[in-house]
Formats: structure tokens, sequence, C-alpha cells
């Protein structure tokens, strides 16, 4: 079992919690991430990014938004609560080189595994031209981390609550317009936002990578309940991914997997845990 | 056939020992051939429609003993012949009929450690009760002496009389063993190295041990508290288990081997990347991997919808493509989870189905509709990429192809449609790669199964391997078989050093 080391809250609903995995944190690689579970018995297994890593300290960073079951449960968890299960790291690492300049595209929720993929690129000698994107001021984290990557950081709000005004495809076509153009882009947050960053730069030609979050059980490849469809190909994202071209990627096929559960969804459920 | 209660199979049992105890002289073969085979009590189709319990109840002490005097102990023994361990089937069925079980379960597992299992899973009809001579003389299968029902009787009388013991373990070598998988084959070799007093540490991926026996067979098949029980003897052995732990990913193999510590390891990682079948529409939202759909009902209990967090796809006409178990615990898994309508969809005809003859009659009688020789051309979606229905194609039987079996043919312009809400795809699970990317020099076939020689080892040093992921996706009996042969090299090495 792995215990919370930390507890932050970032917004109304996003949280980070640091928590102990020695083993996880001296293995993973940025764009890998993890599954957990809160009950063994009853617990669903869901995937998150690994937004960070200790090896010295042996534990890693996770950022989630409380939005289902699961993650409303773990946000009420606190330092030196117990995760049930927790496996990892999982997926294909990112593939870092120094490309000359990438920019590097969050929306909401999107920055926390944006984060240490923009980290590792400027390691490897990159010009980092970031831009976040949120609703409103509020839902906007990572703020401070991402201008300390940065060399260019540009800030959206939807209701121009702060930055421009605007959705980040604005800037990400005013720098695809721009000669040199970008060399890379890595656009990561909500898939509606990610298939219009790709339909963006697409006309610029300028490379998209995409990280997807479909739905998972095992994370290991063995069920496909994962897959997406990029190009003429069925991919599974926990192993072939979750980075992807984003040129290719199906997103309307992505986005309607996304909704399978809809309805059942709303129901409420009664894992062991809500006895302790 | 028709569905005979268990009270009425029980009656008829006593009341024909009784007539057999009545007699004075011996039994002679033309008797015993008389004895009527022993049906299996079940529970009744129509409730169990409704349930997840399990279906096969066993045998009652007088049903084993009737079916026990059917043998005929032949001689030579054509059953231990078909039999993957070749256990001393005469021997046991023996000392069933004369009232010992204890000593029938010990004849077992000199060959078998997974007796309560086997006897449940293992397709009898094709390996140990396909050559009996009673069958034979009675000229079907279907009337050899039931085997593997007698195997079961005797491995739960033994667990429910609470006489499982833990195995003796030699004392500590200081030698550490780590076993990679926890199917029947990890299982296995966790088993019999530990007694010879060697460290056993399980890796296992899922955060619950057991394979394809916990996270693919349904409870309604193979109850999970009995593989459970064999789980507990190996910790009471002092295995350490690792769950949430993926070996390639979590820790490479190459650290377990030279900075762990480890002086052998065993890989059982199983068959377990579910295939397509590359057709239009296999990625609509209603379209599952049986491994999906299983693993959703029975490892994240999806099926207890009450309490569960893992949500399953509530079907009302479901179609599966395939003809193995996996197909067939698919199907009836759909049909407890409420669908209306399951067709089970397959391009040969009943004789070729690999699945066990048990689950594709307890199938039909479950209302599992059949479509034998019909295949899929195409997945049809509704306006949303949601699947509405299925387009298939009729076929006939042609030549036979390399396995003997004759080739189906598509016959042009038979297509016809089925209205549909899921489809599950069940036509077989390749070996998944993640060890065969992460572990350099491990040698593989053409279809990424670890290639190991006749005593388990790989082509890397102190490294060997067994079960689905050598032999494809095969069966409990032969991934045991293999994990003994392995065991005993890990074993002979180990002394060696
Ligand atoms: C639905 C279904 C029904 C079946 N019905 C029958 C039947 O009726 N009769 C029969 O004889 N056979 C049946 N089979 C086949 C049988 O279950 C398998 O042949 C058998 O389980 C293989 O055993 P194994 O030990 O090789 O692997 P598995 O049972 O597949 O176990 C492998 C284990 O390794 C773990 N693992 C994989 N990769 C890693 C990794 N990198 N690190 C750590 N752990 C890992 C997996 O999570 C899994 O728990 C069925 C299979 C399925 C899927
Ligand atoms: S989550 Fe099961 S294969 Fe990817």
């Amino acid at each position: 079992m792995n215990r919370i080391l930390e507890k932050k809250q970032l917004s109304e609903t996003v949280f980070q919690m640091r928590i102990d995995a020695p083993l996880i944190a001296s293995e993973r690689q940025a764009g890998q991430f993890i599954i957990l579970q809160l009950c063994k018995d009853y617990g669903e297994r869901i995937p998150l990014t690994i937004a960070d890593a200790d090896p010295d300290e042996g534990s890693i960073t996770i950022i989630f938004q409380a939005v289902g079951g699961t993650t409303k449960k773990l946000a009420q968890m606190n330092v030196d609560d117990k995760i049930a299960a927790l496996v990892g790291p999982l997926g294909t690492p990112t593939h870092i080189e120094n490309f000359g300049t990438v920019v590097c595209v969050g929306g909401g929720i999107g920055v926390a595994p944006l984060h240490p993929i923009a980290q590792a690129l400027k390691a490897a000698g990159n010009k980092v031209i970031i831009i976040m994107g949120a609703r409103n001021k509020e839902l906007m984290i990572l703020e401070d981390e991402m201008r300390a990557i940065a060399d260019e950081l540009i800030i959206c709000t939807d209701d121009g609550s702060y930055g421009r005004k605007c959705l980040v495809t604005e800037p990400l076509k005013e720098l695809c317009e721009q000669e040199p153009k970008p060399a890379l882009a890595v656009a990561i947050g909500p898939p509606i936002m990610m298939k219009f960053c790709a339909e963006t730069t697409r006309p610029y030609k300028v490379p998209t990578q995409v990280s997807l979050n479909t739905i998972m059980v095992d994370g290991t490849g063995m069920c496909g309940g994962c897959r997406v469809t990029v190009g003429d190909e069925t991919k599974f994202v926990c192993v072939d991914g979750p980075e992807f071209d984003g040129h290719l990627v199906d997103f309307d096929n992505m986005i309607s997997r996304l909704g399978s559960y809809k309805k059942q969804e709303a129901g409420d459920h009664h894992c062991k845990l809500d006895d302790v | 056939m028709t569905y005979i209660s268990p009270e009425k199979l029980a009656d008829d049992a006593k009341n024909v020992l009784e007539e057999l105890n009545a007699r004075i002289e011996p039994l002679k073969p033309k008797d015993r051939m008389a004895i009527p085979a022993q049906e299996m009590p079940s529970q009744d189709p129509a409730v169990r429609r409704g349930n997840m319990e399990e279906v096969a109840l066993g045998y009652t002490p007088e049903q084993a003993k009737l079916e026990a005097e059917r043998c005929l102990q032949c001689k030579n023994a054509p059953c231990i012949a078909g039999c993957p361990v070749a256990i001393d089937i005469p021997g046991f069925i023996q000392a069933i009929a004369d009232g010992d079980n204890l000593k029938a379960i010990d004849i077992i597992k000199e060959s078998s450690l997974l007796p309560a299992v086997c006897g449940r899973v293992c397709p009898q009809e094709s390996q140990c009760q396909a050559p009996c001579t009673v069958g034979k003389a009675l000229k079907s299968v279907g009337q050899a002496v039931n085997i593997g029902r007698l195997e079961r009787f005797v491995a739960d009388w033994e667990r429910e009389q609470g006489l499982i013991e833990t195995p003796t373990v030699k004392p500590e070598t200081g030698k550490k063993v780590g076993i990679i998988g926890t199917g029947p084959a990890g299982l296995t070799v966790a088993a019999d190295v530990r007694r010879e007093g060697h460290a056993v540490t399980l890796f296992e991926a899922f955060h619950k041990p057991g394979g394809v026996m916990i996270y693919g067979i349904p409870e309604f098949r193979l109850p999970k508290a009995i593989v459970q029980k064999e789980i507990d003897t190996l910790t009471a052995m002092g295995c350490e288990l690792k769950t949430n732990f993926v070996i390639g990913r979590t820790r490479k193999i190459i650290d377990l081997l030279e900075q762990d510590g480890f002086d052998a390891l065993f890989i059982g990682t199983g068959a377990g990347l579910p295939r397509f079948m590359n057709i239009e529409g296999e990625n609509l939202v209603g379209v599952y991997s049986a491994n999906e759909y299983l693993t959703r009902s029975n490892l994240m209990r999806a099926y207890d919808k009450e309490r569960s967090a893992t949500p399953i796809f509530e079907s009302e006409k479901v179609a599966v493509l395939g003809g193995g178990n996996v197909a067939m615990d698919a199907a009836r898994t759909a049909v407890r989870l409420g669908a209306k309508e399951v067709h089970l969809i397959y391009r040969r005809t009943e004789v070729e189905m690999p699945a066990r003859v048990e689950e594709v009659a307890h199938a039909k009688e479950e209302g599992v509709i059949f479509h034998l020789l019909e295949n899929p051309k195409r997945i049809l979606s509704d306006e949303k990429g949601w699947v509405s229905g299925i387009e298939c194609l009729r076929y006939e039987l042609g030549a036979p192809d390399d396995s003997g079996r004759r080739r189906p043919v598509a016959i042009e312009g038979s297509e016809f449609e089925i209205d549909l809400d899921t489809v599950i795809v069940a036509i077989g699970n390749d070996s998944n790669p993640l060890i065969r990317q992460t572990t350099p020099g491990l040698e593989t076939n053409k279809w990424g199964n670890i290639i190991a020689d006749k005593t388990g080892k790989t082509s890397l040093d102190r490294i060997f391997a067994g079960g689905d992921i050598v032999l494809g996706a095969a069966t409990v009996i032969l991934a045991m078989g293999e994990g003994r042969i392995a065991a005993a090299s890990i074993n002979k090495m180990l002394v060696e050093d």
C-alpha cells in the first residue's frame, strides 16, 4: 500500500498528491502514468499521469480533478492515508530530443501531464514556448512551475479573467504562421482541445503530439478497452501510447468511446471504503 | 437434453446404488457398463440465468461411488495416456469405489497440483475421457467414465472436510526464485520450488493473483474461493506475493537477476493480448474484447452493480464472436448481466468448436442463440458511433485445412444483418509483448511466444518459461504440466549451483 505524503488543493476541484512509491519513482520517465485503485475488491482502476517524481525520496506526484467516483474519493483522502493499489510506471515514455523550438499547449488539467514533458524538452535543449488555457483564472494550475520552464509563456482563458481572452488554438495558429515555424507541437488537454490543436497545426505541417486519456482497465495491453484508431491502425493507448501523432488520431471515435459509460456513471457505488 | 433436478439425480443414484449393494456376486464388466453414466447435478437454467453462482453443483457421494464403479480398471489404462500430466486415473477411481477418498486425492496430487480447478475446467472429452474403453464400447465419448467429475468430487471433498494441509517445506537453502505471473503455471512452479526450501517471490501485474482463473473464467464456472485457497496455501508455505507489479515496467528481468539477487526466474505471463478481427466498425462504442468484458465482470466485479465502481455495458442484444471457452464464458456472462438476446456467431460447426462440451450445452440451456457457419463481415454503426448491428455472411465447409478441420468457405451474396448494441470479440489471444520488448536476448517465435526447451529453459541463462506464454493460448492443465517441468529444472539447477 502506498502512503500519501502530501496533499495540496490547486483549484476548486483539482488536487495534487505526493505518494510514497519508490520503485515507480526510480523507473518512471516523462509521459508515463500509473493506475490506481482505492479498494481492491470493488474499486475501479483509473489511470493518472505521473506529474513528477523524486527518486531520492521515493515519491511520485499525481494531479487530478475530482470528477468521477474514484477521483472524488481520492480527493477526500489525507496525508498518511494509504492507496490500496498503485501500479506503474505504465505506457511508452515520451520521445525526447532537441527539436529546436517546441510549442507545448496545455488545457485545464492537461497542464499536469504536460509539465514533465515540457521539463524534459527544456532539459534536452529545446526552446520551449508554453500556451496554457483554462475556462477561467481560478482553474489555471501550475502556472509558476510552467513559467520556470518556459522561454515564452502565453496564458489564455475562455472568459478573459486572466491573460488573453481566447482559445489556445489562437496563439498556436499565430506561432505556426511565424517563420521559423515550431519544429513540434505537444498538445495535452480535453480531447476536443487536442482535436482542434491538431486541426490548427495540420495546414502548417507542424508535427503535433497529443497524449490520450482513454478509459482503461489493466493498463498493460491485456483488454483493448483503451484502443483508438490512429491512421488505419488500431492502437492500445496504455502500451503503444499514451502519445500519438495528433494528425492521425480519430478523435471523434475516441470521444464517443469515452462516453461509453455515461449512463452508468451517474449511479453511486458503495465500496467497502465507504464503511471505514 | 432435458434438465434433471439435482434431487432427482441424487434419488436415482441412491436407488441404483442400493440395488448394487444388495448384490452378492462381484460386478462383471457387463454389469459395470450397465450402470447409468451419472449426470452432473446443476442449477436450474431458468434460475442460474439470473445469478453468478456455480452452475455445476458436483456429484453426491452416491453418484461418485456409482460413477467410479463404471470404471473397468483396464490394464493398459488408455485414459492415463490421454492425461497431459499422466494422473493414475484407474488408481484414484478404484480408491473412490473403495470409499477411500483420502487415498484418491493423494493419488491425484502426485501428478496434479490443482485438482479442484482441473476437475472443473479441463477439456476431459478430448483428453482422458476420449480413449476410455467404456465410452468406446458404448460408442460415445459422452458415455465414457466421467473422470473429471470424479476428480472434482474428491478435490471438493478434501477442501470441504478441511483436510487440505500445507505441504512441508525443506530447510531454507538461501536461494531465491522469482516467478512472473500467477496463473496456473506460476502457482505450480511456486509450490514445487518452495517445497525444496528455496525462497519464492511471485510478481503479478494485477491487484489479485490467479491469472485467467481469476480475471477470465467466471465465478459460475470456477468459484474464486477455490483459486484463493490455492494461493493461501502458497502464502502459508512462505511464498511472498507482490501484486501491482509489472515486470518490464516496475522492474526489468535483468534487474531482478543482476541487482535483486534472484538465482532463477520463471516467466508464466500467459497469453493476454486480445485478437481482433480487423473488420470495419471494430472500434465502435459497444465492441469489446472478451478479455475486457470478462475482466470487468470477474476481476472488477462489475456484475455486482450495487458495490462495484467499475461499469459494464448494459446490453440488450449481444453478439459474441468465436466458439471456444472464452466465447461461451462471455456469452453466458452477458446472459447473467441481463441481455435479452445473446447470439454466438461461429464460422465452423459445433463439432469443430474448441469449447468444452459441457459449456456448449450449458450455454444452449441458458438460451444463447447459436449461429453456426456464419461469420461477421462488418459491424454497423448508428449516427453517434455506437454499435447498431452486425452484417454476417453464411459459410459452408470446404476441403480440410492444415489442422485437418474442414475449412469454412463464405457463400457469396449470403449477407444478412442482426440488430445489436454489443459485440464481444472472442477469437483468441496472442502473447503480451511487454517482457519480450524489455528483455534483450530472450528468444521468441514468430507468434511472439517465448521459446523454451524440453526442460522449460529459455535462451537466457537462469530464466525459465511455461504455460500460455510458451504454448500460445492453451489450457490450465498444460500450463500446470509445464510449470512442473520447469520447477524440476530450476530445483535441479539450484542444487548443482
Ligand atoms: C475466458 C477464458 C476461459 C478459459 N477456459 C478454460 C477452460 O475451461 N479450460 C482450460 O483448461 N483452459 C481455459 N482457458 C485457458 C487457460 O485459462 C489458460 O491456458 C491458463 O490460464 C494459462 O495459464 P498461465 O499460467 O500460462 O497464464 P495466465 O493464467 O494467463 O496467467 C498469467 C498471469 O501473468 C500476469 N502477467 C502478465 N504479464 C505480466 C508482467 N509483465 N508482470 C507481472 N505479471 C504479469 C497476468 O496478469 C496473469 O495474472 C481459458 C482462458 C480464458 C481467457
Ligand atoms: S487498458 Fe487494457 S489494453 Fe489498455
